[in-house]
Order: structure tokens, then sequence, then C-alpha cells
């Protein structure tokens, strides 16, 4: 009895001594990314993998993260919802992974955030959209590190108006799944609210991964829109947009591609002048405000040698959330007294943390949702590219567009002012000569 | 609903209709003859378009003429059906023919995700487009609507051709009448003296490279015409008419659309 309260008081004595915080430094920080490796969403999760690869390349070849190297275990999200969630389990539990990166699919993220609680890991959700996950619940261990549909909408919608102020009709060719319809409606409720006026003249759902788009656009010829809005990506937009320009549709209205800046190099000629793109963020390889940023520079360079093609939107958000994983930790330990931090210091860091990807500083706000700024713009043909660039940029600050604390999009959306516009704090750009 | 909806929506499923007919006669063929289910039939469709591409993509590198953009495409339907069609029916179907249609569901269908991977692993995972042989030919105006002349009148030419070639081939000439005996009486025809293997080999070339042929035909139309008529009125409808048309025919003509009930040899 005697002995086991002196081994009691012992052991208090020690705790009492020994930082409550002191974590042992990791030999290796390994990480789990969640990302599409096969299917069609494949065309965002490739690059993204591929930025993930030369980012954690950089910061190994600096001696890590806080002189920790770096390890990636990558999982592949096209494997189906089943057997991602075992594996995003069997990463945290059987190798060791102390923070995970999770997803580009909006479902997987959905799906991912509540398992992540479950396990108390750390998760970046460094790709995926819908504003639901932080406007519907309420997670300790996930952090987004770029805007999410809201916003981006948002800024699409703004865009149109501005340059556009004339239009009466719209249409909408949108996918056929979850993301698809709910980009439509905020497009739309944004639009709405904006320019109450707007008629509605066809809301088209072809089916994911259509291969044939003829109808639609017979459809959309005779109905003779203003502007038509299509939000889908990949395969799906680049079929619609070849199969629309070999029938000359893409200078009959005037087209608004939100995700387009993701398609453009792959489209070619295929793209006229005066399309509306946006680029799911600030993201693009000519961004005005960073053309002279060498850091910039030498990151596009660097990819398109190792790639062949261009750096899109997926590999702006794997920065983003490599340089957020790595300034937290950093800010962590700062906030350790210099020592490797607890996973709760960790998670600390996260608030309020704001953090330089490749473009603009992205900031991550109390409730853990990233307020990232949103570049759309218009495109033009310059003899230097064998593709569409983009002329008239304007920038749509993150605290502008995304949905304040509380609020839930589609309710936000409904309420804005058209002199949301014209705010001062936009910015617009020439192309980039 | 005015007139120039109704043609509209008329050519749109025409054309259309021409696409799922050129993908389903393959399978209808291999269905017919081979009585197998050919789960993996979109594969070879897949690769295919593939090859079609790779060789455009080859053609406009090489600054060759775009015309050969069109032969092109009739090679890689060739070249598939041929080495990956005679391949896999050489090594693999020929030893499940008359099995359990599970089994047979089962070979497919891993030979499906086989072929799958094997796309991943030779393609890589980014779209690949070749536009030539869509905007080669240039664009019609009907009725104000700009249609290219590739989507209406080379693709339901293309059909009409197969569809009529085949009718042609199945009921005039020898090879197609062995075919034909083969598909009713596989062991009468053995008895006649005709190698059933050689013809199976044969059909499941011919069905990847490209099948009751009238019924696929028909079935083809009723989806296309569904599905744009949809678009046009109803664009709530468009995913579902094809499964709405499936119903209906399955549960008016089980046995397929041409064909008649057929009583079981005891």
């Amino acid at each position: 009895m005697i002995a086991k309260a002196a081994m009691a008081a012992l052991s208090a004595a020690v705790l009492a001594i020994t930082p409550a915080s002191a974590v042992e430094k990791p030999k290796e920080l390994v990480i789990g990314i969640t990302t599409f490796l096969s299917g069609p969403a494949s065309v965002f999760g490739v690059p993204g993998k591929n930025a993930a690869d030369m980012l954690i390349a950089d910061i190994n070849a600096k001696g890590g993260i806080l002189g920790v190297p770096v390890r990636a275990i990558v999982i592949d999200e096209g494997a189906g919802a089943n057997q991602l969630m075992s594996e995003y389990r069997r990463v945290v539990l059987n190798e060791g992974a102390q923070v995970m990166l999770a997803s580009v699919s909006s479902a997987n993220c959905l799906a991912l955030s509540p398992v992540a609680e479950d396990l108390e890991v750390p998760n970046i959700l460094w790709d995926c959209s819908s504003p639901r996950i932080f406007e519907d619940n309420k997670y300790k261990y996930s952090v987004r590190t770029q805007a999410h549909t809201g916003a981006e909408m948002l800024a699409a919608a703004l865009y149109l108006v501005k340059n556009k102020p004339n239009f009466k009709t719209i249409a909408g060719v949108n996918q056929d799944y979850a993301a698809g319809r709910d980009q439509w409606g905020l497009f739309l409720t944004a639009l709405k609210a904006l320019k109450p006026d707007v008629q509605v003249v066809a809301e088209l759902f072809p089916k994911f991964g259509a291969p044939d788009y003829s109808t639609e656009i017979s459809r959309l010829q005779a109905l003779k829109p203003d502007v038509v809005v299509n939000t889908s990506w990949g395969g799906d937009l680049d079929t619609f947009v070849q199969q629309a320009a070999a029938r000359g549709f893409m200078t009959q209205s005037t087209f608004v591609l939100p995700l387009g800046e993701s398609s453009l190099e792959r489209l070619g000629d295929a793209v006229p002048a005066g399309v509306i793109i946006g680029g799911r963020g600030d993201h693009y390889f000519l961004h005005p405000k960073h053309l002279k940023d060498a850091a910039f520079q030498d990151f596009v360079k660097r990819y398109h040698d190792k790639t062949g093609a261009y750096p899109i939107y997926p590999v702006f958000h794997m920065a983003q959330a490599m340089a957020a994983l790595q300034d937290a930790y950093v800010k962590a330990a700062k906030d350790n007294n210099g020592q490797w931090p607890s996973k709760d210091q960790l998670l600390a860091a996260f608030q309020n943390l704001k953090f330089h990807g490749l473009t603009s500083d992205v900031t991550i706000r109390a409730d853990h949702q990233g307020l990232e700024d949103q570049l759309i713009g218009t495109t033009i043909r310059v003899p230097q590219y064998p593709f569409a660039v983009l002329d008239n940029i304007s920038i749509y600050p993150g605290a502008l567009v995304t949905t304040p604390i509380g609020d839930k999009s589609a309710e936000w959306l409904s309420k804005i002012k058209p002199a949301m516009a014209s705010d001062p704090s936009i910015e617009t750009f020439a192309a980039a000569k | 609903m005015s007139l120039d909806i109704i043609l509209l929506a008329m050519l749109d499923g025409l054309s259309y209709g021409a696409q799922v007919f050129l993908v389903a006669v393959g399978l209808s063929l291999i269905f017919g003859v081979l009585r197998i289910v050919n789960v993996a039939h979109g594969s070879f469709y897949a690769i295919g378009a593939y090859v079609a591409a790779s060789l455009g993509i080859w053609i406009a590198t090489a600054g060759w003429s775009p015309w050969l953009s069109y032969p092109a495409m009739l090679v890689a339907a060739i070249l598939v059906g041929v080495i990956v069609g005679g391949l896999l029916e050489a090594t693999l179907l020929r030893r499940i023919y008359g099995k359990e249609q599970v089994l047979q569901l089962l070979v497919t269908f891993a030979v499906f995700m086989i072929l799958e991977d094997v796309q991943k692993v030779t393609w890589g995972v980014k779209p690949y487009f070749v536009n030539t042989p869509l905007s080669l030919l240039g664009t019609v105006n009907v009725l104000g609507i700009n249609y290219s002349v590739y989507q209406l009148a080379v693709i339901p030419l293309v059909a009409l051709c197969v569809l009529l070639g085949l009718r042609f081939i199945l009921r005039y000439t020898r090879i197609g009448r062995i075919v034909t005996a083969v598909t009713e009486d596989r062991e009468a025809s053995m008895a006649m003296g005709v190698d059933s293997s050689r013809v199976y080999l044969f059909t499941f070339m011919a069905g990847a490279g490209l099948g009751q042929i009238e019924g696929a035909a028909v079935a083809a139309l009723m989806i296309g015409l569904g599905r744009s008529i949809a678009v046009y009125l109803a664009p709530e409808f468009d995913v579902l008419m094809p499964y709405l048309i499936m119903f209906v025919v399955l549960l008016f003509k089980p046995q397929g659309l041409f064909s008649t009930l057929q009583t079981r040899k005891v």
C-alpha cells in the first residue's frame, strides 16, 4: 500500500515537472493522401499526386518539417467508398500516419471527416468543395485549405453580371450527380439575387460520363440563350466543348465554365475567345499577381518539365495543403517552445492560420473553412500558346465571396446585393503579355 | 409541341440511335451466336476508341492528310476486333461455351476489369480527343440549328451500311448461312461438317469490332428517339429514358423484339 502510494506520488511529481505537451520528435512524418488515381476524376487526382511528390521532395530536400522528413502514403479514391474508408483507417492505425490529406471527392470528404474524428487524426480537406462539410457539422480534426462551391459559384456569377450586364436568358448544362446539381443550384441562387429578372430557359443534367451531347447542344441552339453555364469537368466538359465547338455553338452564346481552367490546355483550339472561365480558387499558371514571383515561376516550370502539362487547380490545392501542414507544424512548435508539438497543439495551430501556397494567401477560419481568393477571366487567343488563355481577369477576395460563419450558403447567397459585383476589393487584370 | 421541335428531336434521336446501334450490334451478334452476354463488350468499344484516337493523333503529328483519320477509325475497329477479340475468344471464351451463365458472366466481368487496367496502363488517365473526323466535314444548317455532317450523315450512314451489310452476309453468303445454321442448332450443323469453333471465332472478332440485328437497330432507334424527345420536352427524364424503354420491352417482348418464343428441346 505504501509502495503504491509512493509510486503514485512519484508519478505525479514527474508529470508536474515535465511539460504536458512534450512529444517525442518522430523519425519521419507519415502523411496519408487520398486522391483519384483511377476513374474519371483522375484528371484531377493524378496532377494532385504529381504535385504532392514534387512538394514533398522539396520539403525533404530542405531537411523536412522541423527537421523531420515527410513520407506520403497515397490511397486511390477510385477504388470506391468502402475500400477508401478501410484504407484510410489502415493507413492511420497500421502505417502510423500522423496527418491525413483527404480528398478530391466531396462525397469522400463528407464520409471521411467523421472517420477522422473517430481516429483522432488531423485531416486536411485538400481539394473537395461541398459547403455542407462545415455548414452542417462541426469537426475538431478536419480543416479545409481552400474555398467551397458557394464561393466558387458566387465569383462566377459576380463576374458574369459585371461583364455581361445586359443578358436576359440563361441555360444550365450540368453533370447529373450531387456536385453538379449543387453547383448549378448555388450559381442560380446567387445569380437571381444579383439579377432578379434573369430568365432560365433550360436546366439540363446529362448523365455523368456521357459520350455524346449532340441532343443537348441542338436543344440549346434552338433556345438561343444569351448565357450557357456548364459546371462540368474532366472528360465530360472536354467532350461537350469539342462537340459544341464543332457545331459553332461556342460563339452563339456566352459560355460560363466555372471549372474550365482545368481543361483549357487539353481543349486546344476548341475554346474560342470570349468564354468565361473559373479556376476553383485563384489558380492559374499565368496568375497576373504572381507571374513575377520566382517561387511561382520555378514551380510552374518544374511541373511542366516533369509532366508535360501546365499546373491546374488540384496542383495548387495540393500546394496549399502542404503549405498549411508545414506552417501549422512550425507555428505549433513555436508555441511549444520549439519542441515537436502534440496533436492538440497542431490542431490549435490551424485555427486562423494564414499560409501561402503558390498563389494568394489563404486563411483558415474558426469554423475550419479556408478563405481562398477566386480568379475568373475571359478567354482570348494569343500566338504564344496553342490553347486559350485568360484576359480581363478578376480576383475576388475570399473574405468577400465566402459564406459567413454560421450561415448556410444557399440561404446567404439568396440575400446578397447586386452592389457586390462592384465591390472595391475586387481586382481586375489584363492578360499576361 | 411544334413540328420543328419534333423534326429536330427526330434528327438528334436518329444520330444518337445510330451510335447506340453500332455498339449494340456487336453485343447482339455475340449473344445471338455464342450465347454469351459479353460484359467486356464496352471495353472493346473503349479500346477501339483509344486506338482510333492514337492513330488520329499520330496522323496529325506526322503532318499527313487529315482525311486519313476516317480510314484510321476503320483500321482501329479491325485491329481491336482481330487482335483483342480473336485472342480473347481463342484463349478464354472457348473454354466456357455451353457452361453455366453465371460462370460466363464472371469470366467476361473479369476480362472487363483486366481490360480496364490495360487501358490505364497503356493510355493513362487523361482524356484523349481527336475532333478531326467531327469537324472536317463541316456543318449543315437545319431549321436554324447547326449540325455536324459527321453526326447527321456519317454515323447514321455507317450504321445503315453495317445493318444492311450484316443482313446481306447472314442471308446471302456461305459464311452467313453457316453462322445462321450454328445459331439455330450447333449440334446439327457440326454433324453436317461445320467447324463451329471457327464460326465462333469469326463471330466474336466481327462482334468485337462492331449483331438479332433488326432488334438491335430498332431498340437503338427507340432509345435515341426517346432520349432526344426527353431532352427537348422533359429533361429530367433524359437519364431515365433508356431504362424505361428497356422496362417496357422486357414487359411485353421479354424474348426480344423480333424473336419468337422457342419450344425447349427435350
